[in-house]
């Protein structure tokens, strides 16, 4: 496979075609999980922990299976108890058997919202009553709700079977503490010994929710022959295929997996919590059933990614020169182990070039729902300490704080303190195209402030295919198997076209399902436009030979002796034959005399993704007498390799700040001393509105990976990296106080203003 | 949520005998934003859910001849805020209304609706409490009149017997160079419930002091808090300096607040006089551009 790495001149890449799930989904067309129908379908409901702690003593549904239109009761006797098993999932790892018993709790409820029991009934109003039926004993235990609370000695410890992992000697008694990780390289104290300033700070976060419009959906219908269908909204309808497989001890063969169209998932959406379920309920019932979480269900038992409590110090040289740095994360992962600690380390100082550096991090249960992959995992949580840091370092220095950046800015052969080594990155390129934007040297009015800080995302690969297939018309069809969460459909499509030589209109993408196409991992990481990109460059390269080889045929010359050439096939010389160019079309149309179908599919596990550095500018104003915070303007500087379609990439962008604007200023959980989550809705779990942001301008700055296709780069998660700590130093700059801890609501920042906080 | 039966009687009797036959399990649906909320959540039961929307009397914004207003119950907010004649002589009274959750709350959810459901919060009451605003109720007896102050007895409750309904409010006309004003606290700039919430309504001599002021709060007490003082302390004076530290002095100490999700008691306290100051001064702003 050859890759077009960095060449410019292409005809579709680049180009902004009209959006092709666009006008579906604003006519209210699009088929959605909740808008699956079968035959005889049945509505499920969740009965769920009233208790944030409880021993379940004892469930007895006999008086909702005596309501008339009750169907089927499932509990975790319904699903297999699975040994703790960690596989590889997405951006980390994941473990069957929290995954099993988090979508129906054992022996055990762990969190306000924790699954006990489903059922399934003729109607929805049905299903609701049969759940106040459903009679479920419980002993109620001390709970714990805050990190630090549930390290403490002492604390009530969630699973008697979870020993701290990474520390020596194995600890003797089980705690919440399931894992301690370090990274380091060089000598931190010598490298502090070196320093000239230091400057330290201790920063918290809280938990927050992805906040996808579509909450959870699907339909599971299981056959007489032991065959299912599963038809919901996920990141992945492998993934799906294969969780569902294990966690009701099903062949994969058995279940198609049929993705519907996805509401929004940033990470939220690369588990399970319904499919297992409805299908049990499903294999019960023997008919199809219908689960659909509220909002309310949302909140309380689906992931939301962790709060955490940051340690940082930096130590740099008088010219600035970084010389030291120590980091300590403690992040929950809710009610079972799995926290993106390791990720929050990795990418707090991926930016920069250290020698010196000692990161050690703790993966913390507690008594909340079990975190989600979000937008970067850990990442946000890693830059919001360090860039706040780096704010201040920059003060200490009396530096500019892109000059900062850019002095001790990673590069090509920078070793991170986690291992790898930094090739063909756009760091410096990032910084110094923020640097010469006019937004950092704009004038700001009264009680204004200017922050900036920089990010990072690896950006993944994995396994991976795609699939294309040329029409009797002349059009193409091309399969993507991973659900579109970010406009995958768009770019996967332009790249077929680009390589087909067609016009992007020509060439239309769906999403398959587990029955379509080849294998994939699930949509995560920034992973689908390089991953399936490199698949659909594969199959539509597959292709073009074959339309080479139909041409020679039609031309009676050897195949060696065909180019392809703008969607033609011509002679490769003078030499080959004073043949016409003989358009894709012309040869798709006899393609049944030439040899049959054309198409191909083409599957690898692809490596090489190129890194995403973001460094943002924002402007913020303060209202001192309320503390409300204004975002007044904000830039967004992105190296993104290569933007496919240049719009969505730009809304990949000011979508990532968005978020990062919520989780700066008002996302938060609120629990009571109860231990019961009091603002499970949008109403009091505040994601901005569209009158909250200013317009987000989104800077790309294009520095090609050579191992993609036509140089692109994952560009979705890295926007979403910065956007906490520019906030914060664009506050800190407002008022001269360093807020420390999220979000930044305007109670604390009237504390801060009142000499109370900062 | 638990069924009911939906009626939709096309008279106020109609919709009063519905109540009364109910035995007091009848809900009254304006908008039903809060409503149907309600209902889903299984906050509270209804036997049967009656729609205001359908009784004529009951909706559209009429001024008279002398000037006053009366705005029926069911009128949607949009068509309350989008009034010309209203938002020219109670202009808080129609920002007030066009605060309530999006335009598409506002096209379905009514004044009525924000009163009885009785939150401490509601947005239209306290510009409404500013405005002298009357509250018609109707009920198997005939009509009475109550204050819109006293409709309210606290979080979720009413005035109302259960087998009465509110049916329009009457504001009076604004003396000459009068002015009013409705803000509100928020975390985010829409789609939020206040914090604090503060309506005002001044009118000025001609020699630009202050002859009458009237202000009320939300959201700082169990229902929405009437404060006289603040005549007490504007009337007499002009808007300076001192005034309007003396107003925020008054508002600050009318507070009752509870600490919850939304704010601190404190932060509340510290909001309510930052709010009184600025909408007093915007209403007196309006007072002076009137002829």
């Amino acid at each position: 496979m050859t890759f077009l790495g960095g060449q410019t001149g292409q005809r579709v890449v680049g180009t902004r075609p009209i959006r092709p799930d666009g006008v579906d989904k604003v006519t209210g067309r699009a088929i959605y999980g909740a808008d699956a129908r079968l035959p005889n379908m049945l509505e499920g409901r969740i009965k769920r922990s009233p208790h944030p702690h409880a021993r379940i003593l004892r469930i007895d549904a006999s008086r909702a299976l005596a309501l008339e239109g009750v169907k089927a009761v499932v509990t975790s006797d319904d699903f297999v108890d699975l040994p703790a098993q960690e596989v590889a999932a997405g951006d980390g790892s994941m473990d069957f058997r929290s995954l099993s018993l988090n979508l129906m709790a054992r022996g055990k409820v762990l969190y306000e919202g924790h699954p006990v029991a489903a059922v399934a009934a003729t109607t929805g109003q049905i299903a609701e009553e049969a759940l106040d039926l459903i009679d479920v004993e419980y002993e109620a235990l001390p709970h714990v709700i805050d990190i630090e609370a549930a390290m403490a000695s002492g604390a009530p410890v969630l699973h008697d079977d979870l020993f701290t992992a990474g520390v020596t000697p194995r600890p003797e008694k089980p705690s919440n503490v399931a894992k301690r990780i370090v990274f380091a390289q060089g000598d931190v104290v010598a490298g502090f010994a070196e320093a000239d300033v230091v400057a330290e700070g201790r920063y918290t976060t809280e938990p927050v929710h992805q906040g996808y419009i579509e909450p959870h959906a699907c339909v599971a219908s299981w056959n007489a022959d032991g065959q299912s269908l599963i038809i919901s909204s996920s990141q992945g309808a492998f993934m799906v295929r294969a969780y569902t497989a294990k966690l009701l001890g099903l062949e994969i063969a058995d279940i198609r997996s049929v993705p519907a169209e996805l509401g929004g998932g940033f990470g939220g959406k690369t588990t399970v919590y319904l499919e297992p379920v409805a299908l049990a309920l499903s294999r019960r019932a023997g008919r199809p059933v219908r689960l659909v979480m509220s909002r309310e269900e949302v909140f309380r038992a689906s992931g939301p990614t962790s709060g955490s409590v940051a340690e940082v110090k930096l130590g740099a040289r008088r010219d600035g020169t970084i010389v030291a740095a120590e980091l300590v994360f403690k992040l929950q992962a809710g009610a079972f182990p799995g926290s993106p600690v390791a990720l929050s380390g990795m990418c707090a100082l991926a930016m920069y070039d250290i020698p010196n550096v000692l990161i050690t991090g703790y993966d913390v249960v507690s008594n909340r729902p079990k975190v989600a992959a979000y937008r970067a995992p850990g990442a946000p949580i890693g830059s919001f300490g360090t860039e706040s840091t780096m704010d201040e370092l920059a003060r200490k220095l009396g530096m500019d704080p892109l000059e900062l950046r850019e002095k001790n800015g990673a590069r090509e052969g920078t070793r991170t303190a986690y291992g790898v080594v930094h090739r063909d990155i756009g760091f410096l390129e990032t910084v110094r195209a923020a640097k010469e934007h006019p937004h950092y040297r704009a004038p700001l009015g009264p009680n204004q402030g200017r922050g900036v800080a920089a990010g990072f995302w690896f950006n993944i690969g994995g396994e991976s295919s795609a699939a294309v297939n040329i029409n009797e018309d002349g059009t193409a069809s091309v399969i993507s198997p991973n659900p579109d969460v970010g406009g995958s459909r768009a770019s996967l499509g332009m790249i077929a076209a680009e390589v087909l030589g067609l016009p992007a209109e020509k060439v239309r993408t769906v999403v398959g399902d587990t029955a379509s196409v080849p294998y994939s991992d699930m949509t995560g990481g920034s992973r689908v436009t390089f991953s399936i990109g490199t698949c659909m460059v594969g199959a539509a390269e597959k292709v073009v030979e074959q339309l080479k080889q139909r041409a020679a045929m039609l031309w009676g010359i050897s195949p060696d002796a065909v180019e392809w050439k703008d969607g033609a096939a011509v002679p490769a010389g003078p030499n080959a034959g004073g043949f016409e160019p003989l358009p894709l079309a012309e040869i798709a149309a006899k393609a049944g005399a030439t040899g049959g179908p054309i198409g191909a599919t083409y599957s690898t596990k692809v490596q090489g993704a190129g890194a995403g550095f973001g460094v943002h500018i924002c402007d913020a104003e303060v209202d001192r007498e309320t503390g409300q915070v204004r975002i007044v303007r904000y830039t967004a500087v992105q190296d993104v390799g290569r933007a496919i379609h240049p719009s969505y990439v730009e809304g990949q962008i000011q979508g990532g700040v968005a978020q990062g604007i919520g989780w700066a200023l008002n996302e938060e959980y609120i629990y009571g001393p109860d231990g019961k989550l009091q603002n499970p809705g949008f109403l009091d779990y505040r994601v901005p509105v569209a009158s909250d942001l200013p317009m987000i301008e989104a800077v790309m700055v294009e520095v090609p990976n050579p191992r993609a296709p036509f140089g692109l780069r994952g560009v979705g998660e890295t926007p979403i990296v910065p956007p906490t700590p520019a906030i914060a130093n664009a506050i800190r700059a407002a008022i001269g106080k360093r807020l420390c801890s999220l979000p930044m609501s305007p109670p604390k920042v009237v504390e801060a203003l009142d000499g109370a906080g900062g | 949520m638990t069924p009911f039966r939906y009626l939709a009687p096309t008279s106020i009797g109609a919709a009063i005998d519905a109540l009364k036959a109910s035995g007091g399990t009848a809900k009254l649906l304006g908008g039903g934003t809060d409503l149907l909320m309600a209902l889903r959540a299984r906050r509270y039961a209804a036997s049967v859910v009656v729609d205001t929307k359908r009784i004529p009397e009951l909706s559209g914004v009429n001024v008279r001849a002398d000037g006053s207003f009366r705005i029926g119950a069911a009128t949607p907010c949009s068509v309350v805020a989008a009034d010309p004649a209203l938002s020219a002589a109670w202009p808080g009274v129609a920002e007030s209304a066009n605060l309530i959750g999006s335009v598409q709350v506002r096209n379905r959810a009514t004044l009525a609706g924000n009163l009885c459901n009785a939150s401490p919060a509601a947005d239209s009451v306290p510009a409404l409490i500013a405005a002298g605003a009357v509250a018609v109720v109707a009920g198997p007896g005939g009509e009475r009149r109550l204050a819109v102050e006293q409709v309210t007895t606290g979080p979720g409750t009413t005035a109302l017997a259960p087998d009465e309904m509110l049916v329009a409010f009457e504001l009076p006309a604004p003396a000459p160079r009068s002015g009013s004003a409705y803000l509100r606290l928020t975390p985010r700039t829409e789609m939020d419930i206040a914090i604090v919430g503060c309506g005002i309504a001044l009118t000025l001599a001609a020699d630009g002091t202050i002859a009458a002021a009237r202000m009320a709060l939300g959201a700082v007490a169990p229902t929405a808090l009437p404060v006289p003082e603040a005549a007490g302390v504007l009337v007499g004076r002009r808007l300076d300096d001192a005034a309007l530290k003396a107003l925020d002095a008054v508002a600050r100490a009318a507070c009752r607040p509870i600490t919850d999700k939304r704010g601190t008691s404190a932060y509340r306290i510290r909001g309510a006089g930052v709010l009184a100051r600025r909408a007093a001064i915007l209403a007196a702003s309006r007072a002076e551009a009137q002829p």
